[in-house]
């Protein structure tokens, strides 16, 4: 060099590989597991994880199931989810769990291997056009195609995850990408043209809400999702408790209001309770918040909440007005609005209506039967749970029956509880999603209430629960079949079984036996109880295998597409309908 | 290379994300695209514009003629066809320079379609050459909005098989 000048010169930074910039941003995003599967392409990557312990990567042992850890782990930790698999294949067989994340709004960031940049679209080995394919089950979806991009790439994908309403993410990183060098800089604010959610609620909206809520004689709050992402369960504990409006809350709402409080309606919907349907049907004033109106909540559209006035508090506006006509919309975070509602709302007392609420609660309790000398009946099992476990655990399920029963029976009392794939119901969720959970808080037990059909869409992942001594129980309610669909086959198409008996299923115990964990089988009501508190107490992973009445069918239930007053109440096989006592109750 | 595909589509939903995603997946950013009727109900013409390797482009055209819904796609080069395009632009001129920008509009035979105390709106229209040249001449005073069609292209009748284009 032969300059001469006094001047510091500019620092110039490092250049590290590609590969390096990824892990160096994901430590900067405060990501403690990485749930993946390797493969050719992540060779650099994957030779981090060997040097280095800040982050612990969770061999998984399918793709799918690496998604729905990623989930699981966002839904109980309040953070992102990140999942790392490789390129073809291994990016194919995330897309379930991404669209699971996209239909429940679930922040993962999933980083896929890609085929050098020169063979893009060449058809090479294990290529396939992943970020094509995702796009519209992805909030958004990035091919980095140089080196330099990564770390501003990597930055935007979190924010976009965690922001707004949260949503997958999906960044496709070619080998040659990773391989290549560049100097890491991940200072730069994230600030994207046309991306800026707004979280803060329009004065004037806010302002109608509470004269609504003024005036209402007879409102309901009818909560989802959005309240456990946004935070918001505090300032919706005060605003129920102040004007003394009672709540209801979606599958994915369950968590945000606790289920023993007296102003507590259950989940509404299909398979909700009858005096949460009720409440919603005679409603003045219906207060959405952080909910979609989902066709398995409302049913029949035009017979829903018909005498209601409807406000909808959302941070998505595409949700609002969607499905229902909304006559106060909202548009922000579901924390900040309601902390802005609060500061106007005034201690108000409902006496009329807490008494009709009580009645109704009365009237239409949630019940089953279990005779001495049957078998054991799903709903007590899950109850046996909830009375032994409670609030030390976290519950995650599958879907199916066993998913509603767990809905309607356990007693949930704090945000992020309860766990389920609600929007797209995908079987097979529950039992990744309690491992990413029981990562996210080792301070709480992580129970999936398992079915036995979905429980055996995923059961290999027992080697991983084992392989890293993640101590997640599996309840599983076993009816050696699809009891969901055995359900409207029983009641729609004349008790014709089709393509739903799994009589041939595993020995659970030696199962269990077999990848290192505990198994327990349990068809006596007597066992139940100490099968419980066995599985509890024992260390690491746990199957405990229930054996349940196969004829048990979840009630109340709404017909698919039908008003909630048409609600079928109680098993009609054995019982005489309530029809009569439904059709006495006066109309409002 | 640039070059320009004309493609004849049938004219049903998501024909256009299909064909454009044949250019994504390559990473190849399309430089513009126009779709437009055909004289045939039926049909939509979609002409592409875009960069990539020659090679690559050609590989592009073959899959799009293996799609269902594509019924032709030529690749044109520029001395065999007629090309188009519309661009409007507003263009910072105050009475100082309104006169400036009103010659350079009749230079390149534009259409004046607005004035205000400090824009100009011209409509010009003309082959890829004639637009990129105007465009070049008014930045000098300063774009402030400008919108384009992007290039609609058909090729010249009567060329023969053998005839060689130039260059």
């Amino acid at each position: 060099m032969t300059t001469k000048s006094k001047r510091p010169t500019p620092l110039k930074k490092k250049k590290i590989s590609g590969a390096e910039i990824i892990y160096r941003a994901l430590e900067q995003e405060g990501v403690e597991y990485i749930f993946g599967h390797p493969g050719a392409v992540l060779l650099g990557l994957l030779d981090l994880f060997l040097q280095r312990s800040k982050m612990k990567h969770i061999l998984t042992r399918h793709e799918q199931c690496a998604a729905h850890m990623a989930e699981g782990y966002a839904r109980a930790s309040g953070g992102v989810g990140v999942c790392l698999v490789t390129s073809g294949p291994g990016a194919t067989n995330l897309i379930t769990g991404i669209t699971d994340a996209y239909m429940d709004s679930i922040p993962i960031v999933c980083l896929t291997g890609q085929v050098g940049t020169s063979m893009i679209g060449n058809d090479a080995f294990q290529e396939a056009d992943i970020v094509g394919m995702t796009h519209t089950v992805t909030k958004h979806n990035y091919l980095v195609k140089r080196t330099e991009d990564l770390a501003k790439t990597l930055k935007e994908a979190f924010h976009i995850a965690r922001t707004g309403r949260p949503g997958p993410v999906l960044v496709d990183l070619p080998k040659d990408v990773m391989l290549g060098e560049a100097s890491f800089d991940y200072s730069d604010e994230v600030d994207i043209r046309g991306y800026k959610p707004r979280t803060k609620g329009h004065t004037r909206q806010i302002q109608r809400v509470a004269e609504a809520i003024k005036e209402s004689k007879q409102p309901v709050l009818y909560v989802g999702g959005g309240v456990i992402h946004s935070e918001a369960h505090k300032e919706l504990l005060k605003l129920a408790e102040t004007a003394n409006i009672p709540v209801t809350w979606t599958l994915l709402g369950a968590g945000a209001f606790p289920s023993r409080h007296e102003l507590s309606l259950g989940m509404l919907g299909m398979h909700g309770t009858a005096y949460a349907n009720k409440a919603v049907d005679e409603c003045d004033l219906l207060l959405a918040v952080g909910s979609r109106f989902d066709d398995r909540v409302t049913g029949k559209l035009s017979e829903f909440a018909q005498k209601a006035k409807i406000v909808h508090i959302d941070i998505d506006p595409t949700a609002i007005g969607k499905n229902v006509s909304v006559d106060i919309p909202v548009v922000g975070d579901a924390r900040q609005v309601l902390l802005e509602v609060n500061k106007l709302v005034k201690k108000q007392k409902r006496s009329l209506w807490q008494k009709r609420i009580d009645r109704l609660k009365d009237d239409f309790p949630l019940s089953f039967d279990a005779p001495d000398g049957s078998p054991i009946k799903p709903q007590e099992a899950i109850v046996a749970l909830s009375e032994e476990v409670g609030d030390k655990a976290i519950v995650t399920t599958e879907v199916g029956q066993h998913q509603m029963w767990a809905a309607q029976f356990y007693q949930v009392s704090f945000p992020r509880q309860f766990i389920s794939s609600g929007g797209l119901g995908t079987m097979g969720f529950g039992f990744p999603a309690a491992i990413g959970a029981a990562l996210a808080r080792p301070d709480k037990l992580a129970i999936d209430i398992a079915g036995d059909g979905s429980f055996q869409m995923v059961l290999q992942e027992l080697a991983t629960a084992v392989q890293y001594q993640i101590p997640v129980k599996v309840f599983i309610l076993n009816n050696y079949g699809l009891g969901m669909v055995r359900q409207w086959q029983d009641l729609f198409m004349d008790r014709r079984f089709s393509e739903v008996g799994m009589e041939v299923a595993p020995d659970y115990v030696k199962l269990a036996d077999a990848y290192g964990a505990k198994g327990i089988h349990v068809s006596d009501r007597a066992d139940l109880r100490p099968a419980i508190r066995e599985m509890v107490e024992t260390p690491g992973p746990v199957i405990l295998d229930v054996v349940v009445d196969q004829d048990e069918l979840v009630f109340p239930m709404v017909p698919a597409g039908g008003a909630s007053k048409n609600m079928i109440l109680q098993d009609q096989r054995k019982k005489k309908p309530l029809k009569g006592k439904l059709s006495a109750l006066p109309d409002n | 290379m640039r070059q320009v595909f004309s493609i004849l589509v049938n004219n049903h939903a998501g024909v256009l994300s299909h064909v454009s995603g044949l250019f994504a997946r390559r990473g190849y950013n399309i430089e513009s695209i126009a779709a437009g009727p055909t004289e045939d109900k039926e049909a939509t013409r979609i002409v592409i514009v875009a960069f990539g390797e020659k090679t690559t482009l050609e590989q592009i055209a073959r899959q799009l003629r293996k799609l269902y819904d594509v019924r032709e796609v030529q690749q044109l080069a520029y001395n065999e066809s007629v090309t188009r395009e519309l661009v409007l632009a507003t263009v910072w001129a105050d009475v100082t320079k309104r006169t400036e920008v009103l010659q350079i509009a009749n230079a390149f035979g534009a259409n004046i379609v607005n004035i205000s105390d400090e824009t100009v709106t011209l409509e010009a229209s003309g082959n890829d050459h004639k637009t990129r040249i105007l465009i070049k001449a008014l930045e000098r005073y300063g774009i402030a909005n400008m919108a384009r069609t992007g290039m609609i292209a058909l090729p010249f009748e009567g060329m023969t098989e053998d005839w060689e284009p130039l260059a």
